[in-house]
């Protein structure tokens, strides 16, 4: 087993009456790509900022590389890289002088490593690009560089690849896996499944617990309380609302030009059919298909 | 609802958008796809009206948008990437803001916007001042506003950017009952593949072209029996063997798997050969199985055959 480079410990935040972080408990090892995915106010950012010791827990507590962050938060935020949806680069200047900066901030001077940094990321031939003109993925490998130039051991990066295509997002978490097999550890804060799905573990959050932390696959395959349908049915809005008063039914959503489905194990999809029809909807088909991360995390997560 | 044909648009020397086609339908939600820079927004404030074509021609309703410019705008809804609100002025105050530009009168105003916050699920906040909305409400306070004349079209530029996934979902529901009960005709612009499977049809865009259009079926469908799943421990290393395979194309990395797009049909017998491959070179795998394509296997497969 790898080292433990994150450990909580029934870690709480109490802002006056209201419960940000609730008892979180769960461990991180080095090597590993986790995903948190939660609502806004499910205590994503809220943990972050007690990790990197910005905040003191109201109650329990946690490690982060072996320091204990009431007491050692500035060795932490020494060793740790962070990288924001809005990366604070400086549009007139170069990529070259962004580094620099950035560089400058954690006391490196030494023009190899920032060189060797701006390689990394494959940014040698833009470096002397301003960075206005660079392209969003561009910019992410930037702010990536500027978030990585003092080898940090365990990285953060909040929704690090918003706004580009597949094609980009692929290109840098390659990059990020680059990264972890030479042992960095990353931590990534998202509203996206696009995003999740690169992570070797998703935690999904919920009014502050956590509610789930595994594989993706294993969370769709076991955390699901139920399986996954496709429903075609005219009209389709009231089959929508016969599906919303059916007991059968977990969950049921709009996609496109047709309805997601959960049902519980036990339940036969021929049933939800028969309702459909006793309430003269007509040509119902439901069809099972493999749960989507979105899926997993609506059923936990939604109210 | 929307007929565009064979617009573009220069920047400088650039052409952000480049010769695009396409039409959306009543009731029809239409995905405009791509990342950002593509020209998805210069896309949109033509067929609003607010940017001049420099070729092509666009029809809203049955308003030619350059030469009856007022009467095609009289239909359209537009829900910018940076809309305004007034954060001084309570919901309904916003809402009645946007229904007198509109040029609604005064009986109207009032039960047509509560009708729509009731729609939008604001109505019990409609007297909570808009800055004090949390940002998934104040989204759905813009999409009201965008909504409060009727209009027949709607014109949504990556709506849901930092919105949570909840909140998403509830916006969704909303565009998916809008299209489905008013017959709106709805573009939607997004950077996020998730997102493009709930469109009716999606159109994929990069450097100012649309790639490709179709369902999200179909485009699907396209790469059925090519993608394969490959499941176990030392995954970089797993990837770098099966790049080496005569029939994989194409090898991606995701948290816990691999997935790869092969140039043939997959096969018991394909599968079999590539586990044995990959066993041979040392790297055991838990499990092998052909998945259905992704709208992100899709997008991928398209940029490379595009950029050869």
């Amino acid at each position: 087993m790898n080292e433990i480079v994150i450990e909580t410990d029934n870690l709480t935040k109490r802002f006056g009456d209201f419960t940000a972080v609730d008892h979180l408990s769960f461990t991180i090892r080095a090597g590993e790509v986790v995903g948190y995915l939660g609502p806004n106010g499910s205590g994503k950012t809220t943990t972050m900022r007690m990790l990197l010791g910005l905040i003191l827990p109201t109650e329990g507590t946690a490690t982060v590389l072996g320091y204990d962050i009431r007491k050692d938060s500035e060795a932490i935020r020494t060793e740790v890289g962070y990288m924001s949806q809005k990366f604070s680069l400086y549009h007139d200047l170069t990529v070259n002088e962004n580094l620099h900066f950035y560089a400058g901030v954690y006391g490196i001077t030494d023009e190899t490593t920032i060189q060797n940094c701006l390689a990394r990321v494959g940014l040698e031939r833009q470096k002397d690009i301003l960075v206005s003109n660079l392209s969003t993925g561009w910019k992410q490998r930037l702010a990536l560089a500027a978030a990585i130039v003092h080898h940090p051991r365990l990285l953060f990066l909040d929704e690090p690849t918003s706004g580009v295509d597949p094609t980009a997002r692929r290109a840098f978490w390659d990059l990020i896996y680059e990264l972890v097999a030479e042992g960095i550890t990353a931590l990534v804060s998202t509203h996206y499944m696009d995003e999740a799905e690169y992570c070797g573990k998703v935690g999904i959050m919920r009014e502050g617990k956590l509610l789930a932390l595994d594989a993706p696959s294993t969370l769709k395959t076991s955390a699901l309380p139920g399986k996954a349908y496709d429903l075609r049915a005219r009209p389709i809005l009231d089959a929508l609302m016969v599906l919303e008063k059916s007991q059968h039914v977990l969950r049921s959503g709009l996609v496109g030009d047709h309805l997601r489905v959960i049902l519980p194990h036990e339940v036969d999809p021929d049933l939800i059919i028969k309702e459909l029809q006793n309430q003269s909807i007509e040509g119902a088909e439901i069809e099972q298909v493999e749960p989507t991360l979105e899926d997993v995390f609506l059923s936990l997560a939604a109210h | 609802m929307i007929e565009v044909k064979q617009i573009s648009k220069k920047f400088g020397d650039n052409w952000a958008v480049n010769n695009i086609s396409l039409q959306v339908n009543a009731g029809e939600i239409y995905g405009l796809v791509g990342p950002d820079g593509a020209g998805k927004t210069t896309t949109m404030r033509l067929i609003c009206g607010a940017l001049h074509l420099d070729s092509g021609s666009i029809k809203v309703g049955d308003f030619d948008i350059q030469h009856q410019t007022d009467q095609a705008r009289s239909l359209i809804g537009y829900l910018a990437q940076r809309f305004s609100l007034y954060e001084e002025l309570t919901v309904l105050e916003n809402i009645r803001f946007f229904a007198e530009v509109r040029g609604l009168s005064a009986e109207e105003w009032l039960p047509r916007s509560l009708d729509i916050l009731e729609f939008v699920g604001l109505l019990e906040f409609k007297n909570r001042f808009a800055g004090k909305l949390s940002g998934g409400m104040k989204q759905k306070l813009g999409l009201a506003a965008a909504l409060v004349h009727k209009p027949k079209i709607l014109l949504l530029d990556e709506p849901t950017t930092g919105v949570d996934p909840v909140t998403r979902q509830d916006f969704w529901q909303l565009i998916i009952k809008l299209a489905a009960q008013e017959g709106v005709a709805m573009l939607v612009s997004t950077p996020y593949m998730d997102e493009a499977s709930r469109c009716h049809r999606v159109g994929f865009m990069r450097d100012g072209k649309i790639l490709k259009e179709d369902t999200p079926a179909n485009l699907q469908a396209s790469l059925k029996g090519r993608i394969i799943e490959i499941k176990g421990s030392q995954l970089s290393l797993l990837r770098q063997i099966v790049q080496g395979y005569p029939v994989v194309q194409d090898a991606q990395m995701f948290g816990d798997r691999v997935h790869l797009r092969i140039n043939t049909d997959s096969s018991q017998s394909l599968i079999e050969n590539l586990t044995q491959y990959i066993t041979e070179r040392g790297v055991s795998i838990t499990s092998a199985r052909v998945i259905e394509p992704q709208l992100e296997d899709v997008f991928i497969s398209l940029i490379e055959t595009n950029d050869e």
